[in-house]
């Protein structure tokens, strides 16, 4: 058995024991917004897009799961299911805009998209605006296992997130991928090779935009609430800090780096804005100081060890 | 009372200057996020934080030394220009060489940093500021009121926004900036100092964001949010009018606070949202802006 394989086995089998050790509630939140920065990981690390506005995805699905779960009384599977088919029309038709630009114009348009999702899910009825979409019920998985137990619902989330983590990697190693890594790395070569690079950006961009619906759906059943918090500019920015943090184009550091801002924010809870200063300082040092980030600068030191 | 399309005309109006005030401000700062955007080829996201400073800095001034709005106006500038110089010399620097994401980056956390300090020391609530005197009451235009302090801010923005039009294009240091964005090398083989240029034009953007945050600071509260509620749009100001010309940055941003004043006339619904539509269906027609050239 090679060591990649090795490593995920390792990291399975402590993924199915965590919940019997740690805080459930915690680890299903580092599970949530670590497959959002997988899927945000998608789009910088593999394709070279930063989108500055994910959270629309990642909160409209967190709405849209909170809806049909509480108001039509859906099956927590079929929500999701419903949830990401969502964000993926979504992500489509913003994608469609967006790949008319390039680099941080890209950035910008992604960004004031965004925000008029916010601002359509603050008048939208359905929302309940500041209030947001509360105690939304975990209901019963196939109508049959009830999730109410948090380990229950741990591992209805861990099955998603190991879903799509999954798909990540098949996309990543896919054909596909390899013309997006091509894309990343010289656009106007692929454009000259006889890519449609657009169409590819694009799929890109709906695939992500799909998993990181995915991910606020399942969040929005595990924590059992949907607000603004969740589709606002400050979300977009904090999925870019979680990747930044772990290493961008690392296959795990999106989700060590959602572990260790959630990790932060649970800690600094107390101490209000300065947990923004905090998040802002990191980013500051991450970009001047630390750009592979933890993932990456470790398999850049162990990468080194080994060629010598 | 009189009406213009089924709207009482004083509200019609009143909006109206709203919309002018509001759109001298985008000008501002889209102007200032294009000169930098040209020199550093850096996106400041900051941008929206420094002009909350300089509202800030107006308002400290007045509180802590009593120093009244005509001094703050040059003062509070000239403070963020500084902390500018600061930002451009400790980090803006080391990244130039590097993708243009990274300064997104680099500018947004900076942008979270002041953000939150400024919270934490003033809460997020806002404080007024007072107008100086001479600015408080109204003109009586014979069909409408106009309040003497937004009359002051268009004007004044629009001298800014002509004068560094005027400084960019037609002025001897213009033409270095302008040879700058081009080459910056060539320019520095004639024997001008780009570095020097490229810290006073980052210097200048931001020092434009601290003035309209002044000019701001009697319009809304005072408070540590301003900022970020008004870059997003900014950033669409920016997408619409595409960053390559002054002119365009200038125009595209007055409109759209027009655009926004009588769309809260006629339907307030959509009022938050105008200006981004309006950049959907430009990119739509013409993805590179309406006065952009793609380089």
């Amino acid at each position: 058995m090679n060591k990649t394989a090795t490593l995920y086995l390792v990291l399975l089998i402590a993924a199915v024991i965590a919940p019997f050790v740690g805080y459930p509630v915690f680890l299903m939140t580092c599970l949530c917004f670590g497959l959002f920065a997988c899927a945000f990981n998608l789009l910088i690390g593999f394709t070279g897009l930063l989108s500055f506005g994910h959270a629309m995805f990642f909160g409209l699905a967190a709405y849209v799961c909170g809806h049909a779960a509480k108001e039509w009384g859906w099956t927590p599977e079929v929500a999701v299911i419903f949830a990401t088919a969502c964000t993926a029309v979504l992500g489509y038709v913003v994608g469609w805009l967006a790949v008319r630009r390039q680099g941080i114009y890209f950035a910008m348009v992604t960004l004031a998209l965004s925000q008029m999702v916010y601002f359509f899910c603050v008048q939208a009825p359905f929302t309940y605006a500041e209030d947001g979409i509360q105690s939304i019920p975990r209901g019963k998985f196939l109508g049959l296992i009830d999730l109410t137990s948090d380990t229950a619902m741990y591992f209805f989330v861990l099955a998603f997130f190991i879903f799509g983590f999954w798909l990540i990697q098949r996309i990543i190693y896919s054909p596909f991928g390899q013309v997006l890594k091509s894309i990343r790395e010289n656009e106007p070569r692929a454009l000259s090779l006889g890519y449609d690079v657009d169409k590819y950006k694009l799929m890109a961009f709906v695939l992500s935009a799909a998993i990181a619906g995915l991910a606020g759906a399942v969040k929005s059943l595990a924590l059992g609430i949907a607000t603004l918090t969740d589709v606002g500019w400050q979300m977009s920015g904090e999925v870019v800090l979680m990747t930044l943090l772990g290493g961008m184009g690392t296959i795990l550091g999106p989700v060590v780096g959602a572990s260790a801002i959630i990790t932060m924010q649970n800690y600094l809870s107390g101490l209000g804005s300065w947990v923004t200063i905090i998040m802002g300082v990191t980013f500051v040092i991450c970009v001047l100081l630390f750009r592979r980030g933890i993932v990456g600068e470790i398999e850049y030191r162990f990468g080194k060890k080994t060629s010598k | 009372m009189t009406e213009i399309f089924g709207v009482p005309i004083q509200a019609f109006m009143g909006q109206l200057t709203i919309g002018l005030v509001n759109g001298a401000f985008y000008a501002m700062l889209s102007l200032g996020l294009a000169v930098i955007f040209g020199m550093l080829n850096i996106v400041n996201f900051a941008h929206g934080a420094l002009y909350m400073m300089g509202a800030m800095f107006s308002w400290m001034l007045l509180k802590y030394a009593d120093v009244n709005y005509w001094f703050a106006l040059v003062l509070a500038p000239v403070g963020v220009g500084i902390v500018g110089v600061i930002i451009e010399k400790t980090m803006l620097r080391w990244l130039y060489q590097l993708d243009h994401l990274y300064g997104l980056l680099l500018t947004f956390g900076l942008a979270l940093i002041l953000e939150g300090a400024f919270r934490e020391a003033y809460g997020s609530s806002g404080a007024p500021y007072d107008a100086p005197d001479v600015f408080k009451g109204v003109f009586n235009l014979g069909f409408m009121f106009l309040p003497k302090y937004r009359a002051w801010v268009v004007f004044a923005s629009a001298v800014v926004c002509i004068a560094t039009w005027y400084m960019i294009e037609k002025t001897k240091l213009g033409a270095y900036l302008r040879a700058g964005t081009e080459n910056p090398k060539l320019v520095q083989a004639f024997g001008i100092n780009v570095p020097l240029m490229v810290t006073l034009t980052y210097a200048f953007g931001v020092g434009l964001a601290g003035l309209a945050g002044v000019l701001a600071a009697p319009v809304y509260q005072v408070s540590a949010l301003m900022g970020s509620n008004i870059i997003i749009v900014v950033f669409a100001v920016v997408v619409i009018g595409g960053m390559g010309s002054i002119m365009g940055s200038i125009l595209t941003g007055l409109a759209l606070g027009i655009i926004e004043g009588l769309t809260k006339v006629f339907y307030p619904e959509a009022s938050s949202t105008v200006v981004y539509i309006i950049m959907v269906i430009v990119l739509l027609i013409r993805p590179t802006g309406l006065f952009g050239r793609e380089k």
